[in-house]
Order: C-alpha cells, then structure tokens, then sequence
C-alpha cells in the first residue's frame, strides 16, 4: 500500500518537473508543488528536483531554505499557524502562541510526537481586521484569545479521533 | 466570448451597465437587471466570520421562491468596515447589514426583500450605538473617504469580467490603444505625477519613461503584490475584490513601454487573492483582452503569476525579480536601476498593487481630475489598513493630506474602551510612530517622512496606552533579524545587535550606554546596509528614541515598564487589605507560588512566579495588583 503511494508521488513529482522544465525560473514554483504532495520537502524530493532540472543541488537546498515557506521538516497533521503581524502582536497574539506552546508541549517549528499538530508562527495573513488570528489548515480563526486556544485543539483532537475510529471500522 | 475592438466593448458595457445600474445610483429599468441585489462581502475577514452562510441562505429562498430574474446576489471584495462584519448591502436602497449571521436571513428576506422594511437592528453602529440605515453615504467611517484604488471593491462580482467591464472596465486599455501613443499614455501618466503607494513615492510617469526609452527587444512589466509589511492588506483587498484593474493597468504599462509580457509576484500566504488572479487571467484571454491583437490592434501583452514564498526582502525590487528568476531572493547592489537592466536583464517596470489601480481612472478621468486631490507634492488618494486597539478596524481610502486625527477618530472610531492613543505605527518594520502632538499633520509623503517615519504600505497601527514602545521596537526588530537575508553583514549582524540590547532593555538588564549605542548602530546600519529594507530597518527605533526616550529611561534606569507589558519587569502583589484568603490565586498558581492560608495572608514568592497572570484573573475580589 504504502509503496504503491510512493510510486504515485514519484510519478507526481516527475510530471511537476517536466511541466515547469523549460520555463525561466522554474524551481520555485515546483518547490511549491513538490511541497504540495508530500506536506514538506524530504532530501529525496530536492534531489531528485535538482537531477531534473540539472543544476547543483547546493543551489536548490540554499533557495529551499532561503523561504520561509518551505519546510525542510515533517508537519503534522493539522499545522496550527500564529499570525505575530503588528496588527495581533498590538492585540495579544504573543500570549496565544504561548499558550500553544505550553498545550502542545512544542516550539515554533516543532512537531507533536503523535504527527497530529505542528505550530508555526507567521507574519502577517493579511486578516489585521480580526486581529489576533490563527490558522489552522486553511481555517481562519479570528478575534482569539487563550481560552479559544483549548477549545479549538480539543475540537480537532476530538476529530482526528473520529476520523482514526472510522478508518479502524 | 471575444471582443474583437473596442465597439464590442462599448456594446458590452453598455448592456452591463444598464443590467448594474441601481447598484451605482443610476436611474433603472428592473427589465434589465432586476429590481434588488444584495452584495455581500465574499473576502478574508467576512468569510471567517461566516458570510458564504448567508449567501447560501439567501440563494436558498431565491431558488425556492423563483425571483433569479428578481433579485440577484453578489459575493464581492471587501466592503472596508472588518471590525463589524459580515457586512451585507442591498441596492437600490443602499441599506448594509452588519455582524449579519445565517439565522438573520429569515427576518431579512421576510421584512425587507419581500416586505420592504428594512432590518433595523442589523443596521451598521457608530461607536456611541446610534445606529444608520446608508452606512456608506453617512456612517463616520465611509463619509470621509474618496475611493479611487478601492472604487469597485464591494461593489462588483471579482469573478466575473462583464462586471468589471460594465463599471467601463478595460476602457482605459482602449482608449489607449485607439487614440494615444506610447509617448501619450507616458506624458499623462507623468502629468498626473501619481507616486508608488509601496512605501518609496517614486513618480510612475518617470519609471515607465526610463523603460520605455531603453532599446531593448525584451521588457518585462511587474506588478509588486508581496504584501509583506504586517498590518497593511490593501493589495490584497484589490487583488481580491478588483483584480482585472491590475491586468488591465499592466497591459497599458505593457503598451506604454513595448512590453509583451507582465509577471504579478504574489504572497503565497494569499491563496484567495491567488486563486481569483488566476480566473481573472483566464477570462481575460477568453475575452481576448490578454494575449495577442489586443482588441483588433498590432499589441500582445500575456501576465503570468509568481507566488513569493515568505520572504520580506522580496518586496524589494531586485531581490523580487531575483525570486521570480528562481534564485534565492537577495537584493543586489543599484545601479544599474530595474528599468535598465532588471528581470532577466531585461529592462523591467515594478509596481506596487494599488499604485497600478490608480492608471486606469487616471486614463479615462484624466490628470485634471486627480490632480484635484489631495496635497500639492502628493496627489491622489492613499489606502490605509486600520488595525491594533482602534474601534472600526478595516480598510479606508482618504485624499492625501487627511490627517491622523481624521483617520484615527473620525473615521476609525477612535481607541476602544476608556484608553487613550498613545501613537499610531505607519510604514511598518521601515517606519516609525505618530504621537500624539502630531496628530494634526496632514498625511503625505513629504510630511510624514519629515515626522521621522514614512507613508510606507499604508499599514496603519494604532497604539493605546497600554503599548510598551520598547517591546515595540523589539517586535519589529525581530522581525528584521527574523527577515534580514543575510547577504550584507550591517543588516545581518547589526540589526541582531540591536536587537540583543532591546532584549536586554525589555529585561530590565540595560544600562544608559545602551540607548547611545542604539543609535550609533540605527546610524550605521543607515548608511552601510545594500538595500531599502536594512537602510530603514532601524527606523522603528530611532523613532521610539526620539519620541519616547522617557519610556526607554524608565526600563534602563528605574527598571520599570510604564505600560505593564515586559513580563521580567512586571511583579503581581496580593492587597493584603481586601485578601479575602479564599485561597482561589494558591490553587490556580501553575508553580505553587503563592502560599497562605486562612490564618495568614495569601503571598506571592517573586522568584517563583513566572508572571503568567493566572492569580489575577482568577481572583473574584480584584486584591490582585499588576505592577509595574
């Protein structure tokens, strides 16, 4: 099972390389898409992107690590995002993202042991009208304050145990 | 459907304007385009808040009650007022709704869409309660405002481009191309002396001629979409409530300076700006306004987009056309400028989001017009992003030269609660503070960077009293140690030396040679760091100094923070006098570090207490104090 879904991913990322091969600057966008179906980018993925593209590979690790949206480490399954713009700083972000800290046991950047959140903090999503916000997945939410933060993380707790009991049956 | 000329836009747009009409105060026939439409804000902000509910709420009972030829929805861009949103608006009547929720939409469709009553209790407040019906002509936060960049956010569909063409969308693009020149489009564009609103306030007109005067076969056009200042979301509000305003100016750029090709570098951390810049694009190439013979003339222009990846310094100009060169997005040394030899060596014009959506109005208005506005040296409207402890956060576009008071009371409501402003933060981690004494200054370029700080994005950051002004300095500091890209070492290592002796300030561990070599460092940096960013990295600071060296001499000298907020210098104290020795601070205490019982008062031991603030509010009779 898990073999045949590294062979898909491989066929996936050849395809990515192939289709952004010949366009000037190139990497970035298939670092992004790379990154897209494996959650982060392991040192096979870069190897192999810096064989297709033939250039060094020094090259494709230092623009890999130059973003700070390329993860060179495992996520988790929910990745819980700090929003530490001026706009939430000003309105108490710091407390929420400590709050996560203490809760998950983890820093910025880390991993719970069990995969299921990892935490991040971010500059900026651009929703300074809700400040302070988090995100986690995609799912915005605003207006936090460190009481939220235990809700939220017992409710996607409380999800993936639903969904490990479905994937049991 | 393509549009082979500009007839068959003008035919285009005539058909949907008039279907548009009652949602721009015009005279309507219902024949054409029903009699309601509601508009609801489908962006960032409204939607987290739940207005896609509404929408499908709404669309429910229209299906239900067959009125689609009746009464139409609109998701669109931001409206502006986040602080009470979801935010919702019929036409023609102009009534908005606020903080509306999907249970609201019953009593909405039965009194005012089929009854015609409108919802009072919905209605937008003013923050001493009064409430009004036609928030957008009377409520303080849009009565002050002219919107030019933010002209059709909120009013129109940014999915759909017969939208945008029936608010005479791609106009400017052919009038261009029928009746100006190259040279034509320059000259106006310089007449009407529109500075970038990215933060540098560098004329277009100039930027485009020195493009278009280089003979070269390949030019690139750029559009700067990394919004990366924190606190500033007016480009991605355009992107996502207007974004064929940005092709459309990138293609006249493209005409007035012989470029085939446009590139919008975009935050990746905006995938809802990103996804409809890509529908925009497509529909633009369906309608034959993209790619080749544009509108029946001899002009090829074609835009592709470039996601940033979480950079700062890619907001910069080089180290921008270096990311989308694939590199690792490091700025190098100027000259030669980008418009000799930028992306891909090639002859290269950047500009930011809301500077390109002022071209088209200037277009088809002309220079006169926007001459009009706002100051002598600064023309035009400027956007700014409210937020931090200010009542209507949000989005508000004023005539330069409006100033902070304007924008922070009259408009912004002015700070929540029973605080009062201590100072307001523009130009982001290259900018510094506004205080008080200031607050009557007409807000414009010149003005603002003769205050010590700077027009910047237009993030707009208002500060309570509450506010520590070192642990300000010390947040934006982190974040341009965090950014910093480490090519030039008075950037790399000196703002982290700036940074360390912030800490130790914030610590209650500095000593008075530690401000004089604060500045001796802000100095250096100045002067010896590559690019924009390091030069002005040490802005906040030299600003706070200059404003607020009181505060730093009262962390430095008397070990204390005035507002309350460095954590190590902060000690909680129990009033014995109304301890009530319940005993609830001992029990919450996370480190057992408040002792007592019912015979002896409850103390706190400070060199155990990791000032977490638990105790206090857990204390039901206030005898818990926070001292600074």
């Amino acid at each position: 099972m898990s073999c045949e879904k590294c062979q898909k991913e491989q066929e996936m990322l050849q395809e990515i390389i192939l289709k952004h091969k010949d366009t000037p600057g190139a990497l970035i966008p298939i670092l992004h898409e790379a990154q897209n179906i494996y959650g982060y980018l392991p040192p096979e993925v870069l190897h192999e992107i810096a064989k297709g593209l033939n250039m060094p590979e020094a090259e494709v690790y230092g623009v890999a690590t130059f973003y700070s949206q390329f993860s060179l480490q495992k996520k988790g399954k929910y990745r819980i995002n700090v929003c530490l713009g001026t706009a939430c700083y000003v309105k108490g972000a710091q407390d929420i993202l400590d709050k996560f800290k203490l809760r998950l046991m983890i820093d910025v950047g880390e991993c719970t042991d069990d995969g299921l959140f990892s935490l991040e903090a971010c500059r900026c999503i651009g929703a300074c009208g809700l400040a302070p916000v988090v995100t986690i997945n995609g799912d915005v939410y605003g207006r936090m304050n460190p009481d939220m933060v235990d809700e939220i993380l017992d409710k996607y707790e409380a999800l993936a145990a639903s969904e490990q009991e479905g994937e049991a049956c | 459907m393509l549009i082979k000329n500009s007839e068959v836009l003008r035919e285009l747009r005539d058909r949907k304007h008039k279907e548009m009409a009652l949602r721009l105060g015009e005279d309507f026939d219902p024949k054409d385009g029903g009699r309601m439409h509601i508009l609801i804000c489908g962006v960032a902000g409204c939607q987290s808040a739940g207005s896609l509910g509404i929408y499908e709420e709404l669309n429910k009972r229209i299906e239900e009650n067959g009125l689609q030829s009746e009464i139409k929805i609109i998701s669109t861009g931001c409206m502006g007022l986040c602080a009470q949103g979801p935010l919702m608006v019929t036409y023609p009547d102009e009534i908005m709704y606020t903080h509306v929720e999907p249970s609201d939409v019953e009593e909405i469709w039965n009194s005012h869409v089929i009854g015609g009553k409108p919802v009072e209790r919905l209605f937008a407040t003013e923050p001493d309660g009064t409430k009004i019906a036609h928030a957008l002509k009377d409520h303080s936060f849009y009565s002050k405002q002219l919107k030019i960049a933010l002209k059709n956010c909120g009013l129109i569909n940014p999915l759909d481009i017969e939208e945008y063409i029936g608010v005479d969308g791609y106009g400017a693009l052919a009038k261009c191309l029928d009746d100006m020149d190259p040279e034509d489009v320059i000259d106006t564009m310089k007449d009407a002396v529109l500075r970038g609103r990215g933060g540098a306030g560098f004329p277009l007109g100039v930027k485009w001629e020195s493009a278009a005067r280089e003979m070269a076969p390949v030019k690139y056009i750029c559009c700067n979409a990394d919004e990366g200042d924190p606190g500033a979301f007016m480009d991605r509000s355009i992107l996502e409530g207007d974004p064929h305003s940005i092709l459309e100016a990138m293609a006249i750029a493209g005409y007035a300076c012989g470029a085939k090709q446009g590139y919008i570098y975009v935050r990746a951390e905006y995938p809802v700006a990103v996804e409809r810049l890509g529908v925009a694009i497509k529909q633009a190439h369906e309608y034959g306004l993209l790619g080749k013979n544009i509108l029946g003339r001899p002009f090829d222009f074609d835009i592709d987009i470039r996601l940033g990846a979480g950079a700062f310094v890619c907001g910069e100009a080089t180290a921008l056309m270096a990311s989308i060169e694939g590199k690792r997005g490091e700025p190098r040394p100027k000259p030669p400028r980008s418009t000799e030899k930028g992306l891909f060596d090639c002859p290269t014009v950047l500009n930011n989001v809301e500077t390109f959506a002022n071209v088209p109005q200037i277009i088809m208005k002309g220079t006169d017009w926007f001459k009009a506005i706002g100051t002598e040296k600064s023309n035009g409207t400027k956007v700014f992003a409210l937020g931090g402890k200010i009542e209507n956060t949000g989005l508000v576009e004023v005539p330069m030269g409006t100033t902070l008071r304007e924008v922070v009371f009259d408009i912004g409501g002015g700070v929540p609660g029973h605080l009062n402003f201590k100072a307001a933060q523009t130009g982001g981690p290259s900018g510094g503070c506004i205080t008080s004494e200031h607050l009557d200054t007409p807000m414009d370029f010149d003005s603002l960077t003769k205050l010590g700080t700077m027009m910047g994005s237009g993030g707009l950051i208002v500060m309570a009293e509450d506010s520590c002004m070192v642990d300000i300095a010390k947040f934006f500091l982190d974040f341009t140690v965090d950014e910093s890209c480490g090519k030039c070492p008075p950037c790399r290592i000196g703002t982290k030396r700036m940074l360390d002796i912030t800490k130790k300030i914030t610590e209650g561990k500095g000593n008075m040679d530690d401000l004089d070599e604060l500045e001796d460092l802000a100095q250096m940096i100045k002067t010896g760091a590559l690019c924009g960013l390091g030069q002005s990295a040490p802005n906040p600071v030299v600003s706070t100094l200059k404003y607020f060296k009181d505060e730093y001499i009262a962390h430095v000298r008397d070990k204390k923070c005035p507002a309350g907020v460095c954590v190590s210098m902060l000690k909680y104290i129990i009033m014995a006098e109304t301890c009530r020795r319940c005993g609830i601070c001992a029990k919450n205490c996370p480190v057992g570090a408040i002792t007592g019982d019912k015979d002896h008062p409850y103390v706190i031991d400070q060199d155990k207490c990791i000032k977490c603030g638990v105790c206090m509010s857990k204390c039901p009779f206030k005898s818990i104090l926070k001292n600074a």
